[in-house]
């Protein structure tokens, strides 16, 4: 069965005018996003996207915005209380 | 937490050493594992970063890139056995590479300095190397090119998937591409939230033992079944039965099943009777919201929420969980102390 989580919530833009078709998107998003149209990207369902910003980082003529973070509740719980950007709790163990 | 066997133990300060990487793996290795998937040491389970050779690579042979949490250099090897190839071994303090990515140390910043310190230019011919594909929300391949003159091929996302990609020419099916979140997966990763709610849980039962002390109805193994019931819904049946239970936000699938066997249990007790309906109304606020805020943690486990959405649904489900849980433990302790 597939998963689905909530709809319209995501925050990538894309902007098509300033694809130059390296499809590096379609290589790095994990949830099939993005696919080729010719020379040119498309979002095929941004309902899909966890916003992990692969794909903006990755865009080398940044024609993709996306306010990328976890998408973790107790990480943000914890930044309510630090105050601090809610980042991945899973490697805090004080090392080095 | 332990933090024996450090990324920065002395033994694996020498960086210029090139190690082996067995593609088997032994029964210390397997036991490590099941070690760390039950929450223990899981903060020091590293290896050293650096270059590790795989079989017998020469000069042409192809750079992998990874983390140094020992679980992700365990199950990656594993899956490279009959390859001659080189395994490029980030700093990720212990992080796996999706996690790592998403904080920044499996980097950009971070592979280039690593390219660096073991020499790269010097030991392989060609300029390519292969990262996974999760690595890519940490790793910006273009900047890394124009920094180091080094191209990156992302590869597929899970390691059994790499001999495949190699064989057809690094071709990516849309199989390989695309993350998944599996039965198996969940129930892999449920051990880890259970024991965690467990430890938390601690501080629950040190609290009923003190109003044990004074109430005139003893909280017993009744109650203790019923709260342990709701804890193994919200970190264990509600993430294993995720796609299956209606609805989209984790809390609310999480307080459906809670309601649900709440209902169950405490009609069993007879607590729905005239004499113990404080107790049976408090147990139906207090625990199905319990488990709705455990099944909500796992949306941190799981592959597929965005942040926005987690937000989104935190904002509606915690005044809901918070006032629930608040009226619930105000009956119970009212039939505690009435009797």
């Amino acid at each position: 069965m597939k998963h689905k989580y909530l709809k319209n919530v995501a925050t990538l833009s894309y902007d098509a005018s300033k694809c130059i078709g390296c499809e590096r998107c379609t290589e790095v998003c994990p949830h099939g996003v993005f696919a080729m149209n010719e020379d040119t990207a498309w979002i095929v369902e941004k309902d899909l996207c966890i916003e992990c910003g692969a794909c903006a980082l990755n865009c080398p003529t940044r024609a993709i915005h996306v306010n990328a973070g976890v998408g973790c509740a107790s990480a943000v719980i914890k930044s309510w209380f630090t105050g601090k950007e809610p980042s991945c709790g899973c490697s805090d163990g004080g090392c080095c | 937490m332990s933090n024996t066997g450090c990324c920065c133990s002395p033994a694996n300060q020498n960086k210029s050493i090139v190690q082996s990487a067995s593609t088997t793996l032994t029964l210390k290795d397997i036991l490590g594992t099941v070690k760390v998937r039950l929450g223990i040491g899981r903060m020091g389970y590293t290896i050293a970063p650096g270059l590790y050779t795989v079989g017998n690579p020469n000069a042409t042979s192809p750079v992998l890139v990874s983390a140094n949490y020992k679980l992700t250099f365990d199950t990656l090897r594993k899956n490279l056995s009959g390859l001659d190839c080189w395994l490029l071994i980030l700093d990720t303090k212990g992080v796996n590479v999706w996690c790592a990515a998403g904080k920044g140390t499996f980097g950009t910043g971070e592979l280039i300095d690593r390219i660096n310190t073991v020499d790269l230019p010097a030991i392989v011919s060609h300029r390519n190397l292969l990262l996974p594909q999760l690595g890519a929300s940490g790793v910006s391949a273009h900047e890394v090119a124009l920094r180091t003159d080094f191209s990156i091929t992302f590869g597929p996302i899970r390691s059994d998937d790499i001999k495949g990609f190699i064989a057809s020419g690094y071709a990516a099916t849309k199989e390989m591409r695309t993350v998944k979140f599996t039965l198996l997966n969940r129930l892999i990763l449920t051990p880890i939230e259970l024991a965690a709610a467990v430890k938390a849980s601690f501080v629950v039962f040190g609290a009923l033992f003190l109003i044990n002390l004074f109430a005139s109805r003893l909280f017993g193994v009744n109650d203790l079944l019923a709260y342990a019931a709701a804890v193994l819904i919200g970190t264990v049946i509600t993430p294993v039965l995720l796609p299956f239970v209606p609805g989209k936000a984790f809390a609310f699938k999480g307080w459906l099943l809670g309601i649900i066997g709440t209902t169950c249990i405490v009609w069993c007790y007879g607590w729905f009777s005239p004499s113990y309906w404080l107790l049976g109304i408090g147990y139906m606020l207090a625990l199905p919201a319990y488990s709705a805020f455990l099944a909500m943690n796992f949306t941190g486990t799981s592959t597929y929420t965005s942040p926005s959405g987690v937000l989104r649904e935190m904002k509606i489900a915690m005044p809901l969980i918070a006032v629930s849980l608040l009226l619930g433990i105000v009956l119970l302790l009212i039939k505690a102390f009435t009797g």
